[in-house]
């Protein structure tokens, strides 16, 4: 059970996308830009190859929040800047701090992060924890 | 680069999105949620639900097609092939459920220039089918000069 005073950190969330995440994620959010799903594609316009769709990183910092808070209910804003690329079969791994709380409402902040790249920053949620 | 400011305040049509069973457990798969909410009508219903339940951020799925008309329309003068997906925003006043039909309407909300680059916010409100708001969401695009 999570603690929910200032300075607590939420449970960590872990995840390895595996090869073909983003062509399962492109068929179910309808995001079919080549340059998740088409390795030649993303090459040719200069990506280490496909990347991670970042509103699939996004969903990782929402689960992080739902699973801590106790369902789909708790989450009522999220907002995120996505900076870095997000790669495929590397291990990403969200965090999350409540900044502050106030009658029964956490203001948490998160990122995610894959290895030393930060694909997800400056996250801030809004959780009702009470 | 320079950008063209008279689309600010530009309002598209409404897009209404049928929220579908399996959709939203495809969804939900495709982002690792394994909440039985969003995966069993049963578990749904027993905890007071008509039907499955949709992760918050299904809310992707319902916005976009609202979105896209304004990402490609010539007045705001987005080149697609140079924009990156900066930020977003959603504020959720209630999970949606199989079975509803959610309409979206999106506004430019701003357009701007700072260091060579276009900065472009869309905003988007979605409604159920009787008029009240489920979600917005704020949709950040940046453009590179070119």
């Amino acid at each position: 059970m999570a603690s929910y005073e200032p300075g607590e950190q939420l449970p960590e969330l872990r995840t390895t996308p595996d090869r073909f995440l983003t062509v399962r994620y492109a068929g179910a959010s309808g995001d079919f830009n080549p340059i998740h799903i088409d390795e030649e594609f993303a090459r040719s316009v200069g990506l280490p190859g496909r990347i991670l769709h970042g509103l699939w990183s996004m969903a990782q910092v929402a689960r992080a929040q739902t699973e801590a808070a106790g369902g789909p209910e708790t989450l009522k804003a999220l907002s995120v800047q996505f900076r870095g690329m997000g790669v495929l079969e590397q291990e990403v791994t969200v965090t999350s701090t409540v900044r502050s709380i106030e009658d029964g409402v956490a203001t948490v902040a998160a990122e995610a992060r894959q290895a030393d790249a930060r694909i997800i920053r400056n996250a801030v949620a809004t959780l009702v924890v009470g | 680069m320079s950008v063209e400011t008279r689309a600010v305040g530009k309002t598209y049509a409404p897009v209404t999105y049928a929220v579908g069973r399996e959709k939203i457990r495809e969804y939900a798969n495709a982002v690792g949620e394994t909440n039985p909410l969003y995966l069993d009508a049963e578990a749904a219903r027993a905890a007071g639900y008509a039907d499955v339940v949709a992760p918050p951020m299904f809310a992707v799925v319902y916005q976009s097609p609202s979105v896209m008309p304004g990402i490609f329309d010539p007045e705001v003068g987005i080149d697609f092939g140079m924009m990156v997906h900066s930020g977003q925003e959603f504020r959720w006043t209630r999970p949606v459920v199989a079975g509803e039909e959610i309409t979206s309407t999106t506004t430019v909300a701003a357009i701007a220039e700072r260091g060579g680059m276009g900065f472009f916010d869309f905003e988007v409100v979605s409604r159920d089918a009787g008029g009240e708001p489920v979600c917005r969401g704020t949709w950040k695009m940046i453009v590179r000069g070119s």
